[in-house]
């Protein structure tokens, strides 16, 4: 967790750390999604959020449909070229430090619809960091994403704004 | 007339047989082909007489719903390479229980397909003509909006045409580059709340 006891230092309610890793200690475990749902994954991400399974487990249940208040975006569904102009652009507009997740057969590599409309793969304009195969994928699948995501911020961690 | 549920098909052709009899001898020259098969009858009419026809389906056959508007591309099969088609139903007041469907099909040379547009006797048939244009490439003149229906409005091509390769992304692909320059350039004043670039990580 990057997180050191302060027993060494002889003192109940000590805690050393740095105020990078402490800040991506709040990041990981209070991810807030931008859902973009366009197709059937959608559904399957709405119930990762429901009851059943259950995101606030894991800290990245507030759905925020604003992406000024998101900092992962979840892609789930298929992405047309026409579509992936108004994605990006949402994207762009999410403020730093931002996630993608790329959910789904089609979002990673166009599924079954090789066709002159759909991108056959949506890091063709977006910087995926974690991709979630499956048609649809199930909700523990994408919660393994999630939790994938919680790692790759521990390690790699993003600037301080 | 008998009221039919839906499913019937099968059974309205006797009803309409007496009715396209007479529209035919009202427009000899419009009415090329009046045939019935599984129980649907097509009609086939003149392109430069269909709006006469039409109106006359319309306002003396009380065929008052468009249900849709399509086309069949019959590329190096057979000329005149298009069939534009439309699918016309009669509904009854006061119950609207009956319902009898009419299939009418007009054929277009491949060069510069142009047919009268049907929107001034079936507003619904706005939408259905647009995607026809945008699938097809075939124009409707006289349509009050002429614009493509859901590819992007710079699309280059026709994807429902028989010589589009359905699997050749590059005209998506440009598209999308001139709507990301579009963003770029909304980025940098055009928007109502900008985001200045030099805040952003």
């Amino acid at each position: 967790m990057g997180l050191t006891s302060g027993g060494t230092l002889g003192g109940d309610g000590f805690i050393l750390s740095k105020v990078q890793e402490i800040a991506n200690w709040g990041r990981k475990n209070s991810l807030w999604p931008m859902p973009f749902g366009t197709a059937c994954c959608a559904i399957e991400m709405m119930g990762s959020f429901a009851s059943r399974f259950d995101m606030s487990r894991f800290g990245a249940e507030v759905a925020r449909f604003s992406p000024r208040q998101a900092d992962v975006m979840i892609v789930s569904g298929t992405i047309t070229y026409k579509m992936a102009s108004v994605c990006r652009k949402i994207y762009e507009q999410m403020p730093e430090p931002k996630w993608v997740i790329a959910m789904g057969s089609c979002t990673c590599g166009g599924g079954p619809f090789d066709s002159y409309a759909v991108v056959q793969g949506i890091d063709e304009f977006l910087p995926v960091d974690v991709y979630v195969g499956g048609c649809p994928p199930r909700p523990e699948a994408l919660i393994d994403a999630v939790l994938k995501l919680q790692k790759k911020i521990d390690i790699e961690g993003a600037p301080l704004v | 007339m008998t009221h039919n549920g839906a499913g019937q098909t099968g059974a309205f052709t006797g009803t309409l047989t007496g009715p396209l009899d007479s529209l035919r001898e009202r427009h000899p020259e419009a009415v090329l082909d009046i045939c019935t098969y599984m129980g649907d009858t097509t009609l086939e009419v003149a392109a430069d007489s269909l709006l006469a026809v039409c109106t006359d389906l319309r306002d003396t056959l009380g065929f008052n719903h468009i249900i849709d508007v399509t086309a069949i591309d019959n590329l190096g099969r057979r000329e005149p390479r298009f069939d534009v088609v439309y699918i016309i139903r009669r509904l009854e007041p006061p119950d609207y229980m009956g319902s009898e469907v009419l299939r009418i099909k007009v054929r277009l040379p491949g060069p510069e397909p142009r047919i009268a547009s049907v929107t001034t006797l079936w507003r619904g048939a706005d939408w259905l003509e647009r995607e026809v244009l945008d699938m097809f490439g075939i124009e409707f003149t006289g349509h009050p909006d002429p614009r493509r229906m859901l590819l992007p409005d710079d699309f280059e091509g026709h994807p429902l045409r028989k010589d589009f390769d359905v699997r050749n992304r590059e005209p998506s692909k440009r598209s999308f580059e001139r709507a990301l320059t579009e963003l770029e350039t909304d980025f940098t004043g055009t928007l109502d709340t900008p985001i200045p670039k030099n805040t952003r990580n």
